[in-house]
């Protein structure tokens, strides 16, 4: 197992850069996931891990080792690619085997080795068919398998799930945990969905136009995001924001005046801020309450009932929405009037450049 | 009243499909039957449809020329050069296919637009380099000159068969440590082999038929069917029996492979277009 160092990566594209001088230590056995909006560099981060992209300027070290300029076979990383790229002409056991004949590895040795990857993956049954005969499913084991038997350093996944449907997707994120867990290899995995990158990152990276936004735990990203960008990327659905007015603060907390001019007290700090400057308040619709008289009061104007939980959407008096997850049972109607509670604790204030103010407390998850 | 109409233009583009082909064969039907007539027969009018077969014209050519002895020079012209302008064409296409530059569409364009030039241009260069490197009438000079000729058009083919092979199966390759050399006879060839075989096969027939430069750079030693065709057209005025016999001899075999192999063919042809 090995430590992956990024150091001021940069890639550049005729004039055009893509990657933007990327920074980031990734730990023995540690689960990092990419993630972003398509076109924010992700993919093209870990093909220059890989080794498929070369890097303009900056430093890779795996192990400790530069390899900016070492072939991508002789990194000691295995790859899953997106649309699997399984070797067509291939049976499932020569798919396994290619890498480990190329490193002229014994055919006793190779034998043994896939097999005990198939058994895993539960592939035995396959081992004579071809890429053509599996199902989606299938394909993606052996894809798996493929970057198994070869022991690698560190697994690189490149939005292994995206073709996968709905219920196998989940299936297929529950055992890559389990099997990440059990190899405890280092892992660098680029998706864009953030379901795939909470439940199953030890460190989630988020990525915009080729700049790290935010790197911290799930949690972290999720309680305390950096900024307006990570706040509305990291969950779903996405955070509510609206406008208020800065009016002073301490070292307990901030107060500003919302629209309808009453006033919240966050607690987070605000060193340096003028009373007056216009700032962003954002709170999760889980997060928000309903209620059914008081202030910011609104009309509900769709409901979105999921079953378990519903989505209640509440135009407010300035026009703006705001969508409240709340319980699946609630009674409330489309058009009737309502209320909602805003949670000083789990409220977010943001400056005008976008940046989040430091809360006082972190979260106990996030810690 | 709309499957009436449709199936009414499919009768019609059946029979202009068919009117085509038998105007398209007509030829070599017409070449095939007056080998089997007598000198008098081919050329009376109103010609004739029925008559008595006679192998009196496939006789006098075997006697008058070595048939094998051109034949043997074709296979050997066609399959050198077809071998060489694929070896060659393929490091070429792979490049261009999976590492192209800024270049590489011009660079196509450019090597196709060689193809545009009439041969007739660049016949004295080429008579006169040949004949300083005494390659005039050896097979080697032959098949030289063919290789050249039909190598855009292989290495434009092999480029596009070789774009319908997802980069990602090479890059697998390459994170399973492949080299270079590896993934492109490991991973890209097996995987490309039948656009390579009908890229091969067009090569082969692109060789066989190839009339120009065999009739100006050969006259005895390497001279190929072609030229074994055109013996027998000149020197003492028409013979059309003899001439048929001749002609049919030169593209028997290559008609006959080709009718064996229309599948791959037609596939080879018609690739990246339909998908």
């Amino acid at each position: 197992m090995a430590t992956v160092e990024l150091k001021n990566l940069r890639k550049t594209y005729l004039t055009e850069e893509i990657i933007k001088g990327i920074s980031l230590s990734i730990e023995e056995h540690e689960f990092v996931v990419f993630v972003g909006p398509s076109g924010c560099g992700k993919s093209t981060l870990l093909r220059m891990i890989a080794g498929l992209e070369d890097i303009t300027s900056g430093d890779l070290l795996i192990d400790g080792q530069r390899v900016n300029d070492v072939e991508p076979g002789k990194r000691g990383l295995a790859m899953v690619f997106q649309s699997y790229a399984l070797y067509p002409h291939m049976n499932v056991y020569k798919n396994m085997e290619f890498g480990l004949k190329l490193s002229g590895m014994p055919e006793a040795e190779r034998r043994a080795k896939i097999e005990n990857v198939a058994r895993t993956l539960q592939l035995e049954p396959y081992l004579n068919h071809k890429p053509g005969q599996l199902s989606g499913g299938q394909r993606q084991r052996v894809a798996i398998g493929r970057a198994i038997v070869r022991n690698p350093k560190v697994f690189l996944f490149d939005e292994p799930l995206s073709n996968l449907d709905a219920a196998l997707r989940g299936q297929m994120r529950v055992e890559l945990s389990a099997l990440h867990r059990k190899l405890g290899a280092t892992t660098i995995y680029v998706t864009h969905d953030q379901v795939e990158a909470m439940t199953m990152a030890d460190k989630i990276v988020v990525l915009q136009k080729g700049v790290v936004e935010q790197i911290g735990s799930p949690l972290e990203l999720y309680h305390h995001p950096r900024n307006l960008f990570v706040a509305r990327f990291i969950g779903s659905p996405p955070m509510n924001f609206f406008s208020a007015i800065f009016q002073g603060g301490d070292a307990a907390g901030s107060s500003v005046q919302l629209r309808d001019g009453s006033t919240l007290y966050v607690p987070v700090t605000s060193p340096g801020l003028l009373p007056g400057t216009k700032v962003t308040v954002g709170i999760r619709p889980e997060h928000v309450e309903l209620a059914s008289s008081g202030p910011n009061s609104g009309v509900v104007e769709v409901i979105e009932r999921l079953g378990a939980i519903t989505l209640v959407h509440v135009r407010m008096p300035d026009g703006e929405i705001i969508v409240v997850q709340t319980d699946g049972a609630v009674l409330t109607d489309v058009n009737s009037p309502i209320s909602l509670t805003l949670p000083p604790r789990n409220c977010h204030l943001f400056a005008p450049d976008g940046l989040a103010f430091e809360a006082c407390h972190r979260h106990p998850l996030a810690a | 009243m709309a499957l009436k109409a449709k199936t009414s233009t499919r009768i019609g583009v059946t029979i202009l499909g068919w009117g085509i082909a038998l105007w398209l064969f007509f030829p070599i039907f017409w070449m095939i039957l007056t080998s089997f007539k007598s000198e008098v027969q081919a050329i009376s009018t109103p010609p004739k449809l029925f008559f008595m077969p006679t192998l009196s014209s496939y006789a006098e050519v075997f006697e008058r020329a070595n048939y094998w002895h051109f034949a043997l020079n074709t296979v050997t012209v066609s399959v050198a050069a077809t071998a060489i302008a694929i070896a060659l064409a393929v490091p070429a296409a792979y490049s261009m296919a999976f590492m192209p530059s800024k270049r590489t569409r011009g660079t196509l364009l450019w090597m196709l637009s060689t193809r545009m030039l009439p041969p007739v241009g660049v016949l004295v260069p080429i008579y006169i380099l040949a004949r300083n490197t005494h390659l005039l009438d050896t097979c080697t000079g032959l098949a030289i000159v063919d290789m050249l000729t039909n190598l855009p058009i292989i290495v434009w083919m092999l480029y596009t068969f070789f774009r319908e092979v997802p980069a990602p199966i090479l890059e697998a390759g390459r994170m399973d440590g492949a080299t270079r050399w590896q993934e492109m006879t490991m991973v890209l060839l097996p995987l490309a082999l039948p656009g390579i075989a009908s890229t091969a096969l067009l090569s082969l027939i692109l060789c066989w038929n190839e009339a120009f430069w065999s009739l100006n750079l050969t006259s005895s030693h390497a001279a190929p069917l072609t030229a074994f065709i055109a013996s027998f057209s000149s020197p003492e005025g028409l013979f059309f029996g003899k001439l048929s016999a001749a002609s049919t001899l030169a593209v028997a075999p290559i008609l006959v492979f080709g009718w064996i192999s229309q599948k791959q063919l037609v596939r080879g042809l018609t690739f990246g277009a339909v998908k």
